[in-house]
């Protein structure tokens, strides 16, 4: 998984990683993916619902190079 | 000291049922004295025992020698699951139970664990609904006890308890529910061995635990014990609060219906006003196969701990299952379990007494409370 942005989420407590995705995925063009790196373990049940809810496309998890946590997302709208 | 009106945090805590309230006053004097001895007072307070026992056996249509008090629901459920593991501990010392029981139930299972055995998570599904097939597939491996909740607690979801029990009497595994979210509120399902309940969910006093185990049944006490009236509790039993306990569940059984159909009317106008005025809000938990007092929804970008505090400031109580609000900072299991939103997260859930205005005056703060707190969040829309 290659995301074009990659926001660095680490030490932020729920919702900020989500407020975070909501406010930059504009940042990338239709098609293209943009990944949310969070320690927060509420991350991972929110990122990929927050694609459901709002029509994005959750890709998956990996790992950022320091091996936090990291969640793709692909905008599809 | 603000008064009970805007109370909606039945599911945690339901105020003394009034028929309760009556019943202690009257046994704190009457039901002192210690039912095991043998004189005038003991012989008193082992009468008002005996009759608690009876109520609550007849209103759960139970035997009244399947009864057992305990110190809370959460004692009621180690001692139910582990006895009953125990009790199976030559067959397997396998535990399965779904993702979303009570932590009551966990916590039996991480301290089986602990002590040698093993424990099986089941998933559920969006909707927390215990996934049959995988729990068919999985009860072919050999498993010492199943257990399964009657409803979930955060969310309202009844369990297909009917399903369950025959997976489980077809692979020969007892099965323990949990029933303290239903107890009262709808009759208590039927195949398990053993089950448990909670009596400040239904508006006894807290403190009373209640502990069913089928006659016949395998299980052994997993704990020390003593030389008292029930062998399966320890302890010098509260006979007033048992008694108020069983007074308040007689009376919830025989008021359920109105009640029942007034609360489900009330959630799903909570239910309805949520998903369609305020905007990027999941309501979660099954739609219809659910409890009719209960409702719970999460809202993007907003701060469960903000939400609850905001709503208290303007009166309303309500539960949150988002990780900011709980002593661990980690998300509600159930809701991670279901893949559900965490943050943002409400339960609302009515008591008897809960009004049509109540509930109307809440939904009339809710949207505005969810604005403002999603404007001062810097999400931007």
């Amino acid at each position: 998984m290659n995301p074009d942005v990659e926001l660095d989420c680490r030490g932020m407590r729920c919702p900020l990683p989500i407020i975070r995705l909501a406010n930059n995925i504009g940042d990338v063009p239709v098609g293209h993916s943009l990944a949310v790196v969070a320690d927060d373990p509420a991350a991972r049940s929110d990122v990929p619902a927050w694609c459901r809810m709002r029509g994005q496309e959750y890709v998956g998890e990996d790992r950022a190079d320091d091996g936090a946590a990291r969640y793709v997302v692909r905008r599809l709208a | 000291m603000r008064n009970s009106t805007g109370y909606l945090d039945a599911a945690s805590a339901q105020p003394l049922h009034p028929a309760a309230k009556e019943v202690l006053l009257a046994a704190l004097d009457q039901g002192f004295a210690d039912p095991l001895r043998l004189h005038g007072p003991a012989r008193n307070a082992r009468l008002l025992l005996d009759n608690a026992r009876e109520s609550v056996a007849e209103s759960f249509g139970v035997r009244a020698d399947e009864v057992s008090f305990t110190s809370s629901g959460t004692a009621a459920v180690h001692s139910g699951v582990l006895g009953l593991l125990e009790g199976r501990s030559r067959e397997s010392r396998r535990l399965v139970h779904s993702a979303v029981e009570h932590s009551a139930v966990l916590q039996a299972g991480a301290w089986h664990t602990r002590h040698g055995g093993t424990a099986h998570v089941v998933g559920v599904d969006h909707e927390a609904m215990v996934d049959l097939v995988a729990l068919e597939s999985t009860l072919r491996e050999p498993t010492g006890v199943l257990a399964v909740q009657s409803a979930n607690h955060e969310v309202g979801t009844v369990q297909p308890l009917a399903g369950v029990a025959e997976l489980a009497a077809a692979a020969d595994v007892p099965l323990f529910v949990d029933a303290a979210a239903s107890a009262g509120r709808l009759p208590l399902p039927s195949g398990w061995t053993v089950a448990a309940a909670s009596a400040h969910k239904w508006g006894g006093p807290a403190g009373v635990g209640i502990l069913l185990v089928r006659k016949g049944a395998r299980w052994r006490a997993p704990f020390p014990t003593d030389d008292r009236v029930d062998p399966r509790a320890a302890g010098f039993e509260n006979v007033p609060a048992a008694l108020a306990a069983a007074a308040a569940l007689q009376a919830v059984a025989g008021e359920r219906e109105d009640v029942n159909a007034r609360h489900g009317a009330l959630i799903e106008r909570v239910r309805s006003f949520v998903a369609s005025e305020i905007s990027d809000v999941e309501v979660v938990g099954h739609p219809s196969d659910r409890l009719p007092h209960l409702v719970t929804f999460s809202c993007l970008y907003v701060d469960g701990e903000a939400l609850v505090t905001e709503l208290d400031r303007l009166g309303f109580s309500v539960a949150s299952g988002s990780a900011c609000t709980a002593s661990t900072l980690a998300p509600s299991h159930v809701l991670e379990a279901m893949g559900v939103l965490t943050h943002g997260n409400v339960r609302v859930s009515l008591t008897r007494d809960t009004s049509d205005d109540e509930v109307e005056q809440f939904l009339a703060v809710l949207p505005g409370v969810v604005e403002r707190l999603r404007a001062a969040s810097g999400v931007r829309r």
